[in-house]
């Protein structure tokens, strides 16, 4: 696994902003986080992505204070944290639903938690005004949240959160509540707020372009555990595993077993064809192995190539969509399995491909990606 | 802030909040409840078992010599399930409020239907015309009958006036007032809850029906009734459970002939001074009540539905 | 076809549901000593009830147990409600909920009965408490407090559960989380439970008349010792200011709660419209 948080240190690293530390939440016997260990920097977007029951949610919840740990520790600039109550942490975060009290206007909203810290008046009148003008929400402050669309409550509790200036900020799917067209300019309006502030930003999201975009990390989850973390290019160009390779975008998989296993390079025989990869794996002989291959990293010709031998497949085109920008294709191959394969519009005229003619797909050395997971 | 030394501070002080904080919220109504429902509950049953000389209770069992003397009198028991009086009293009960449930499924069904497709607009006015009689004494309401129904009361004179009649008709103090007045009385119990189940029922199933062929009246049976089925048990409850112990209704508008099992209770404490009979009658009732409660705690959760209270 | 036998239904439903009112309010103006045949308007039964001592202090009684009662019931139904919408798991939480809805379903008579044995042992035993206003508080209560923690329960799991977590996340101790946020969402369920108990309170005779002692007899005990005599154009008089005063509360209070969801719906849509305008530009 890329980035194995599992460096069970025993003593507490200070160094380290975040610290989770073989974290564990039973509920009635059921692990819904197992085992979990992560580092997360000062100022860093880290996101959660994973289906809904992957445990996500509860870690940010543990994170928040809402549920207590079964067993292991958080760590926040080196205090455990674990059994706090949320009131006493310096964290705050950012609900699904926004939770925005109903019967406050949008000022006392964002004072609410100022007024808890008893901030003198004109200091929290002063911190209000500072929070209303960073999320463009001035005119509106003597509103109700019902007064306000989908858009402007949201940047409320935004608000309502970064008023008290919080070492660690939970973001609970940002943008779930969001219809479509808001979300592309509500993620990047959120992500500058955010590293203008430059606060430290965990956020739970089922949604992968969402973590893509936002995040300067990514944990993908399921099942209580963390399948790979890594920067965004990284999970998507160089997946750890079967799973992170299926979850994040569209992917071809082929099962296989490994013929020859060089440090630079390796072969992989499949039923469909061979594979030559650019990268060495650790694994033996005829070990079972499957390649992925991004439907963008695979190229279509009509003639054959030069040299077939590998990374070259031979199909018909049995579907084709087009998008404009670029174009969707799925191709028969002889095996009777389905490629998918998106070619992107450069050209003005480029060529395109019709249904039922016979194509050769080829991809380079380097697009390729062995899993052994 | 430092992080550690809050936490030291406040994690006795805070278990100990949480627990008291629990502790009240849950014991002082279950206190409350067991002291005026639960006791008071046991007490009739006790009495209802005990020898009584009069009113004074005496002791189920007694301690003398080394011996416990348990003494049970089931007298009461016996004389009312042997009495014919009462086994009648009891089904005459059982009767009446089955027949009020009926009539109210017949009337408050339809009601309830029409209401739920009548426009938006007005279905606030309409609700709250329904639920309005909830809120004057109902008390009233059903003295309001006796003027309308007496020998010499409204309808009768009005007839008479109009030379339908020639005599008075006898509906006064007869099952037919009683029946006029129970419908009356639990009419809106039954049309509220297939109210909230009809108007939340989702259209498009009628009309998915009526393109399968279906005609109106089929699609009617076939689906709109099926699925307010939680919403007719619902409202059966609620009208046929209060039904069986009504009091006031059968002492205003009832009459020799309609025997009601509240109002036996009654006459048993306040005019025979018969404590012990009256908890067995008391206790007789709570037995009678359960049974249908039971099949529909049963059906509730069987169905996995929703509280029509 | 079916919109004219569905406005024939209601209409009929309505006469029923309100011809014996309609009847009552004429003949509390009939000046007549037979309740039923018309002899004239009249506002003399007024008079007579003002000056009637019994009807009077029986009234006063009324108001002064549902006052107390209403009061009870919500604080009871409401920590009640907590306990079973919030802890789901607690030693004899069934027993508890079973508690609960018991009052809903038990006739009057038996919650009458019972509690009058009980309070006669006790007064047996301690010597206390003597029937009048606290064991007519105390029976009003016990079915009060099911009947309020059934309305506040339902508004209690419809509510956002993530407001009370914000409130914590943004710095509230368990107590001022319930003050500042709990306690305004559901003032509204509260007020409303209040308003049930205080009319079921004001309205109740059976377990009042087992309940009452000499020299606490409320209105409705009253009106049920006149009613079985006969007809009373007195308790038409009474009746007659009763619905009076349910019809304006009633009719003012759902005007005003219809104008408010009115106005937050048009407000709403305004918001909305003003978002979709500002992602336009």
């Amino acid at each position: 696994m890329a980035n194995s948080p599992a460096s069970a240190a025993a003593k507490v690293d200070d160094s380290r902003f975040v610290r989770i530390d073989r974290l564990t939440k039973r509920f009635d016997e059921v692990a819904a986080v197992d085992d979990v260990s992560l580092d997360i920097e000062k100022g860093e977007i880290f996101a959660l992505l994973g289906s809904s029951g992957c445990g996500k949610s509860t870690l940010l919840r543990m994170l928040a204070g809402f549920e207590t740990p079964s067993v292991g520790s958080i760590y926040l600039e080196g205090n455990d944290i674990a059994k706090m109550p949320p009131y006493e942490r310096p964290i705050n975060m950012m609900f699904q639903s926004y939770a925005l009290f109903p019967h406050l206007t949008v000022w006392e909203n964002i004072a609410f938690g100022l007024k808890r810290d008893n901030m003198p008046t004109d200091q929290i009148a002063e911190r209000v005004e500072t929070m209303l003008n960073i999320v463009k929400l001035k005119p509106y402050a003597k509103r109700k949240p019902h007064q306000l669309s989908g858009g402007q409550q949201q940047r409320v509790a935004l608000a309502r959160c970064l008023a008290k200036s919080p070492k660690l900020l939970l973001l609970d799917e940002p943008l779930g509540a969001l219809d479509r067209k808001l979300r592309e300019q509500t993620q990047f309006e959120l992500h500058n707020i955010i590293k203008k502030v430059g606060v430290t930003c965990v956020l739970v999201t089922h949604d992968q372009e969402e973590a893509m975009t936002m995040a300067d990390r990514i944990a993908v989850m399921s099942e209580g555990r963390f399948k790979q973390v890594g920067k965004p290019n990284e999970i998507y160009e160089t997946p750890s595993c079967r799973f992170v390779a299926d979850f994040i975008g569209n992917v071809n998989m082929f099962g296989g077993t490994l013929e020859v296993d060089q440090p630079d390079h390796c072969v992989i025989d499949t039923m469909h064809g061979k594979f030559y990869l650019d990268h060495g794996i650790t694994g033996t002989q005829d070990m079972p192995v499957s390649v992925a291959v991004r439907p963008e990293k695979i190229n279509l010709q009509r003639d054959p190539p030069a040299d077939p031998q590998y990374n070259c497949l031979r199909g018909e085109i049995a579907d084709s969509g087009y998008f404009g920008s670029f174009s969707l294709y799925r191709m028969n191959l002889a095996s009777g399995m389905k490629l998918q394969i998106q070619i992107t519009h450069t050209e003005r005229h480029g060529e395109l491909f019709q249904r039922g003619e016979t194509v050769f797909a080829t991809c380079a050395p380097d697009s390729l990606v062995a899993l052994t997971t | 802030m430092d992080l550690a030394k809050s936490l030291a501070k406040n994690r006795f002080a805070r278990l100990l909040l949480k627990d008291w904080g629990k502790l009240t919220v849950i014991g002082i109504p279950y206190v409350f409840l067991i002291l005026l429902f639960t006791v008071p509950f046991l007490v009739v049953l006790k009495l209802s078992v005990s020898e009584t000389d009069g009113i004074h209770f005496q002791d189920l069992s007694t301690y003398a010599d080394g011996v416990v003397d348990i003494k049970i009198k089931l007298s009461n028991y016996i004389f009312l399930t042997t009495d014919p009086l009462y086994i009648e009293t009891y089904w005459s009960s059982i009767k009446f409020a089955a027949l009020n449930t009926f009539i109210c499924i017949f009337i408050g069904y339809p009601f309830a239907y029409f209401m739920a497709r009548s426009p938006a607009s007005m279905r606030p006015a309409l609700l709250m015309l329904v639920s309005l009689p909830f809120w004057t004494s109902y008390l009233l309401r059903v003295y309001a009958w006796k003027g309308l129904l007496d020998d010499h009361g409204v309808f009768n004179n009005l007839w008479m006036w109009m030379g339908l009649i020639d005599e008075p008709i006898k509906m006064m103090h007869t099952g037919f007032s009683m029946t006029v007045g129970m419908v009356y009385t639990y009419l809106p119990f039954m049309i509220l809850p297939l109210y909230a189940n009809l108007v939340k029922m989702d259209l498009r199933l009628l009309e998915a029906a009526k393109d399968l062929g279906a005609t109106p009246w089929k699609a009617f049976w076939l689906i709109t009734v099926p699925l307010s089925k939680n919403g007719i048990v619902a409202g059966s409850m609620l009208v046929f459970i209060p039904s069986v112990g009504e009091y006031v209704i059968p002492e205003l508008l009832g009459g020799p002939s309609t025997l009601m099992i509240g109002r036996v209770l009654w006459d048993e404490f306040f005019s025979n001074n018969d404590w012990a009979m009256a908890s067995a009658v008391a206790v007789t009732m709570v037995v009678l009540i359960l049974v249908p409660l039971a099949i529909f705690n049963k059906y509730q959760a069987d169905s996995g539905g929703v509280r029509g209270v | 076809m079916e919109s004219r036998i569905g406005k024939f239904w209601l209409g009929a439903g309505y006469v029923f549901l309100y011809l014996p009112i309609l009847t009552l309010i004429v003949f509390s103006f009939n000046d007549s000593k037979m309740v039923t045949l018309w002899g004239g308007f009249t506002f003399k039964w007024y008079g007579v009830i003002a000056h009637d001592t019994e009807v009077v202090d029986g009234f006063l009684l009324s108001l002064k147990v549902a006052l107390m009662t209403a009061s009870a019931s919500v604080c009871l139904g409401m920590l009640a409600a907590f306990a079973m919408v919030r802890y789901k798991s607690f030693f004899g939480r069934t027993a508890f909920s079973a508690h609960i809805n018991a009052p809903l379903v038990v006739p009057e008579v038996i919650t009458g009965l019972s509690l009058l044995l009980f309070f006669v042992l006790c007064q047996r035993l301690f010597g206390m408490p003597e029937r009048g206003v606290f064991t007519i508080w105390a029976g009003h209560t016990s079915v009060g407090m099911a009947y309020a923690a059934v309305v506040i329960q339902s508004r209690l799991l419809e509510m956002d559960k993530s407001l009370e977590e914000a409130a914590m996340d943004l710095g509230c101790r368990p107590f001022q989380v319930f003050y500042l946020v709990t306690f305004p969402m559901i003032a509204q369920a509260l007020m409303s439970a209040w308003l049930l108990t205080f009319t079921i309170s004001l309205d109740d005779v059976v377990a009042t008349a087992f309940l009452s002692g000499p020299g606490s007899t409320t209105l409705p005990i009253v009106i049920l010792s006149r009613a079985r005599l006969g007809l009373n154009p007195t308790v038409n008089a009474i009746a007659t200011i009763t619905v009076a005063v349910v019809a304006v509360g009633v009719l003012a209070g759902s005007l005003w709660l219809n104008r408010q969801e009115r106005k937050r719906a048009a407000e709403q849509a305004a918001a909305y419209r003003e978002g979709t305008l500002a992602l336009a530009s």
